[in-house]
């Protein structure tokens, strides 16, 4: 080995330390805050304590956000999987023109900005005569969460083979229920990590639901922006702690399900 | 059966194909609720009681500030994704190249934070920046800086939070070619007798140039996009496209300034995507 690439062997080793150290530095910084006594966030914590995670019970309007945020990120994810995976069977099996362009259109609210979409939709709403915000709440967070299982499952549905679906209908089975008894058990692993970042997303989301708020229906993100702006301490921190968990629990299902690797799949 | 039964009786036109109708409940949700407000967006911006107007634009335009704020939004997300860019090339080799256990930590270090919202990560930032924070006292250990400094609300500060939060977009898909890049290809060009330079410009970097576009053109356009992360790092005095929108639809109530700002950044941010496509087709990588 020269030394030149020995060299660029520390370089590179240095910098992967680095970016890991790097990526975590907010998620440590934020659990060291929530479980630290300082008000004014000192590093490292003068003392550890529970009581920011105390103050939770008593910070008004937190469970009302989070009881908006996790309906409708559970029910905008439900509608997401049954039209998306619908719509997947008819892109990978169908033989009709304009697949690529249905299956970017379907995609593209990814890569467009999340703000532009909300104010359009916001408008486009109003013009349609719908007022009531938790609909379009609902109605917004389904364009948010169907790309996820839309790019996740037509990539599955590419792998499946569908000759299982002709045995099952051979035995007695009828189209719908071979798709029940078939498909679905075969797609659920795609399922479940599609499902589990759509509902994320659906969680995390600001730009788009900033425009469906009014002071009965607001979603945790937009909460906890309003909290940082009028009053931040740590409380923010131990919100920020659980949503941190949450993110861990569905790590962990994810890699137990499909593996990290596949998880890092682009 | 025989697989000949299945052929004779085919569908007259591709369009009769029943599969067709399964993608017909999406589409049309789509069509209502996410097309249809942005094209009615994107032509009330042209429109005026009197008809077809370019009017907002041309006056958005002539104003310097509004130059400024373009300029803003650019020069932030060309710094994000230069950042990005020259720590995430090393890191995806590096974990392309790992053992086992080195993997799972990177790996875990790169989805987690995928995983949690950007009010979140740029909270997270909010404390790391203060004159007090994870950076001062670094820098000030390290012996860069004499004295403690407040970064939470500078343009370093910003670009350093966002960079931060969009690292695993630059890494991901650069990863995801190195990966399947054959190392004994560089061993070869050695055995030939190419300086580690030359297989570097001629074997390595034309072999990751995909990646590396469609990792550039995600952080760029994220970074375009952005709005909660410099709402929290930089505050009101700096603005870019998406603060601005934002604003005078949230908090000036001026529709018509926001809508010509929001079409701006749409096309700004359609034209980033359509560009890297066309160019990520060119270099005959996956996109």
């Amino acid at each position: 080995m020269t030394a030149l690439e020995r060299l660029t062997r520390y370089v590179v080793w240095i910098v992967a330390a680095a970016t890991v150290v790097f990526l975590m530095t907010p998620l440590v910084v934020t659990l060291a805050v929530s479980f630290g006594s300082s008000t004014v966030f000192t590093l490292p914590p003068p003392d550890w304590s529970l009581r920011w995670y105390e103050r939770l019970a008593s910070t008004r309007g937190l469970l009302p956000a989070l009881t908006v945020s996790l309906q409708v990120a559970a029910i905008s994810t439900v509608i997401s999987m049954v039209l998306g995976t619908l719509c997947a069977i008819a892109l990978v099996r169908g033989r009709f023109p304009g697949r690529e362009a249905i299956s970017t259109f379907l995609v593209s609210p990814l890569m467009l900005p999340g703000l532009v979409i909300g104010i359009a939709m916001l408008q486009g709403f109003k013009s349609m005569g719908l007022r009531d915000v938790y609909a379009s709440l609902l109605i917004a967070h389904v364009v948010i969460t169907l790309p996820y299982i839309v790019r996740t499952v037509v990539g599955a549905l590419g792998l499946f083979d569908f000759s299982l679906i002709d045995a099952a209908r051979t035995l007695g089975c009828n189209y719908p229920a071979a798709l029940v008894r078939v498909l679905v058990p075969a797609l659920a692993p795609a399922f479940l990590t599609s499902g589990m970042f759509a509902f994320l997303a659906s969680m995390d989301n600001y730009p788009i639901s900033i425009f469906f708020t009014d002071a009965w229906t607001k979603t945790l993100p937009i909460q906890m922006l309003q909290y940082v702006e009028e009053r931040p301490d740590p409380t923010i921190a131990a919100i920020s702690a659980g949503l941190v968990l949450l993110a861990i629990v569905a790590l962990v299902i994810g890699d137990r399900l499909v593996g990290l690797r596949k998880l890092a799949d682009f | 059966m025989t697989p000949a039964t299945a052929s004779p009786q085919r569908p007259p036109s591709p369009w009769r194909d029943p599969v067709a109708l399964l993608a017909v409940p999406a589409v049309i949700y789509f069509a209502v609720v996410y097309a249809y407000p942005l094209v009615w967006l994107l032509l009330k911006s042209f429109s005026s009681p009197t008809g077809f107007t370019v009017q907002p634009y041309i006056g958005f335009l002539s104003d310097p500030f509004n130059w400024r704020v373009i300029g803003n939004t650019l020069r932030v997300a060309a710094w994000v994704t230069l950042f990005c860019l020259i720590v995430g090339y090393p890191a995806a080799f590096a974990l392309a190249r790992a053992g086992a256990f080195v993997q799972i930590v990177m790996l875990v270090s790169i989805i987690l934070p995928l995983s949690i919202g950007a009010v979140v990560k740029a909270f997270a930032w909010q404390i790391v920046l203060r004159r007090d924070g994870v950076v001062s006292q670094l820098m000030v250990g390290l012996g860069l800086w004499d004295e403690p400094q407040r970064l939470l609300f500078t343009e370093t500060g910003l670009v350093l939070g966002a960079a931060n939060i969009f690292l695993p977009f630059m890494i991901l898909p650069i990863y995801s070619v190195v990966k399947l890049i054959d190392p004994r290809l560089s061993e070869a060009g050695a055995t030939l007798g190419a300086t580690p330079l030359y297989r570097f410009t001629h074997v390595t970097l034309p072999l990751t140039l995909p990646g590396v576009v469609s990792g550039i053109a995600f952080v760029f356009s994220m970074s375009v996009s952005m709005f909660v992360i410099p709402s929290l790092l930089v505050g009101d005095r700096f603005q870019t496209l998406s603060t601005l929108t934002g604003r005078s639809f949230l908090l000036m109530r001026n529709e018509q300034l926001g809508s010509t700002t929001a079409v701006v950044l749409l096309v700004l941010a359609v034209s980033i995507v359509v560009a890297s496509t066309w160019l990520g087709r060119r270099l005959g990588g996956r996109t």
